[in-house]
């Protein structure tokens, strides 16, 4: 019955989803593949008040499972935004002070274009239609976004594991458009590793009959698949620590001797994760999303080196430490293209035990480094101005 | 408290700094060298430490710090990237003096190293006299708790820069309170140098 959230200080409080709608036949998007799309909507949502300079936006990319909704409530909805504990008024991503963007990436399915939007020409959903995406057309979409909102430089760019590849992407695409950069918990390109555990995710879609070659929107859709590749990213996001201090190897109820029954809290807390999952996701979008982080490689043929050269952006580069999905070395590595262009850089790798969600979860110390960033980097904008 | 040596020893190294140069300060701590280069020589500056929670002060002051072992944290930079290259402290703390200092001379134009004398007269006392390890104001850690892996005399670095061809610019030794200019291996605490590598000078 309704909702029963009491708002706190330091949140946004309530807030809605826009829709921004582009390229419109014949001018449709072109995509990295060569292959045109269009019309193509993003589902974005903003925090706090653009400066008449337009001069305080930042930019936050969501990851594989995320969306616009990164803070506040929406009516009737008692769970905040994905990265409610970092966007609001004093917190790291300070709303009294700047105003915060987050929209849902092409190919997904909070809103924006995806496998499961009505294509055009055919009246029916794209399934397989759909054209493939890469990081750099996710971007490349909310480039647009940006314009539309007549902002021509952003104060600063962020977001953690996937939004972190959306951030070295937009580094190297649109250099001149941001003045700052925080890439956490992320990747100049994934190893065979992550590739790996996205393709077990992928086939699990596949193998199930409901899938049906990507068209299903019609019937049932593929949830046990879709909910195995959940459950299969579930693991790879906490850490062996993590797990054992929060399920241990601790009986749902009595232990008894029944088949193959989710016993165990982990097996339940699993299979909870994927049925909710399959409630709020598209099993097209999690292929073409997953598929388009494994794609996606920073240096693309260049260098390490020669990646950022000649661009001139402040960078916080965050890892942690039980983050064994996206290890500290792919950290550094991001540092490692920072120093050898020269670039101002920070890098810290926070102690966490709760693996790669530490991202969305460790907000202490993320908050404080993410809070001093963005002030040193804002006083810097001051000073500029001062001397003119 | 930082003791009167060791902010003589900022202030000389402050002294040593041309304005508006690019500094590196390996083993940077909480960062207060490089916020007063920042400030008063207009320094562009980049530190690294080990110590997070030492991460988290620099931040807190505007610092570009990165979070990371010195002996392995200079190796991505190119030749001759920073002006300066500074080693505060911390050349007695790393596993690889030799190999450390090294990398300092190829990526800093000029290097300056400081680091508590080994051979004050009162740390020769206590280990002659008294058979102790020695304890001094620049050395003030007990045997099971020193940070220090090597412990130096103002003699020896100057006989390694000999014979590693270092060419020495500047030195200055410092006592409790003030300069010392006589026998200063006996009576300094600690060792400034300011040093540049003789044969790929510029």
């Amino acid at each position: 019955m309704g909702t029963t959230v009491t708002l706190k200080d330091d949140s946004v409080g309530f807030v809605e989803t826009q829709h921004f709608t582009f390229a419109y036949p014949p001018d449709e998007l072109k995509l990295e593949s060569g292959e045109k799309i269009g019309p193509v909507t993003l589902a974005f949502e903003t925090y706090g008040t653009l400066s008449e300079a337009k001069s305080n936006a930042i930019l936050i990319f969501h990851a594989l499972s995320g969306d616009a909704h990164a803070a506040g409530f929406h009516e009737g909805d008692d769970n905040p935004g994905w990265w409610d504990n970092m966007i609001g008024p004093g917190k790291a991503f300070d709303t009294d002070k700047y105003f915060v963007i987050c929209a849902n990436v092409i190919g997904g399915c909070k809103g924006s274009t995806g496998p499961s939007s009505l294509n055009p020409r055919t009246h029916r959903p794209y399934g397989l239609d759909f054209p493939v995406i890469t990081v750099r057309d996710m971007v490349n979409a909310q480039r647009h976004l940006v314009d539309h909102l007549g902002i021509n430089q952003l104060l600063s760019i962020a977001g953690g594991s996937m939004g972190g590849m959306q951030v070295l992407e937009w580094m190297v695409s649109y250099p001149e458009r941001v003045r700052s950069a925080i890439p956490i918990a992320t990747a100049i390109s994934h190893s065979p590793q992550q590739i790996a555990f996205n393709e077990v995710g992928r086939q699990a879609i596949m193998a199930d009959p409901l899938w049906n070659g990507g068209d299903y929107y019609r019937g049932p859709s593929p949830d046990n698949g879709l909910s195995v590749a959940r459950m299969v990213g579930h693991i790879t996001y906490m850490s062996d620590k993590s797990m054992a201090e929060k399920f241990g190897r601790r009986f749902r109820g009595s232990r008894q001797f029944l088949k193959f029954t989710p016993d165990f809290e982990i097996e339940g807390y699993l299979q909870h994760q994927g049925n909710s999952f399959v409630k709020r996701f598209d099993a097209n979008s999690y292929l073409y999303v997953t598929k388009a982080i494994d794609l996606f490689d920073t240096l693309a043929g260049k260098k390490l080196g020669e990646v950022f050269k000649g661009i001139d952006t402040r960078v916080l580069v965050i890892a942690f430490k039980s983050d064994w999905l996206y290890p500290a070395y792919q950290s550094q590595e991001i540092v490692k293209a920072c120093k050898l262009a020269g670039l101002d850089v920070t890098y810290c790798d926070i102690d966490s035990s709760y693996g790669h969600d530490a991202f969305l979860l460790e907000t202490e110390e993320e908050t404080h480094l993410i809070k001093y960033f963005l002030k040193k980097v804002s006083q810097g904008e001051l000073s500029v101005d001062y001397e003119i | 408290m930082k003791s009167d040596a060791a902010k003589l020893e900022h202030k000389i190294i402050l002294g040593m700094v041309k304005k508006h140069a690019s500094v590196l300060d390996l083993g940077c701590g909480d960062g207060e060298l490089i916020s007063a280069l920042e400030r008063e020589n207009k320094s562009k500056v980049q530190g690294i430490e080990i110590d997070e929670q030492a991460i988290y002060k620099c931040v807190t002051k505007g610092l570009s710090v990165l979070h990371g072992d010195i002996d392995s944290g200079l190796l991505d930079y190119g030749d001759k990237t920073f002006d300066y290259v500074i080693l505060n402290q911390s050349f007695q703390q790393v596993k690889q003096p030799d190999a450390v200092l090294k990398d300092a001379l190829r990526v800093g134009k000029e290097v300056i190293v400081s680091f508590p004398n080994f051979a004050h007269y009162s740390a020769r006392l206590q280990i002659t006299l008294r058979g102790k390890t020695p304890i001094t104001p620049s050395l003030p850690y007990e045997w099971y708790n020193t940070p220090n892996l090597h412990f130096l005399s103002i003699s020896d670095f100057l006989d390694y820069c000999h014979r590693r061809g270092i060419k020495i610019i500047e030195s200055v030794y410092i006592g409790k309170k003030r300069r010392v200019m006589l026998f200063p291996n006996l009576f300094a605490l600690i060792g400034v140098f300011f040093i540049t590598d003789n044969n790929k000078g510029e």
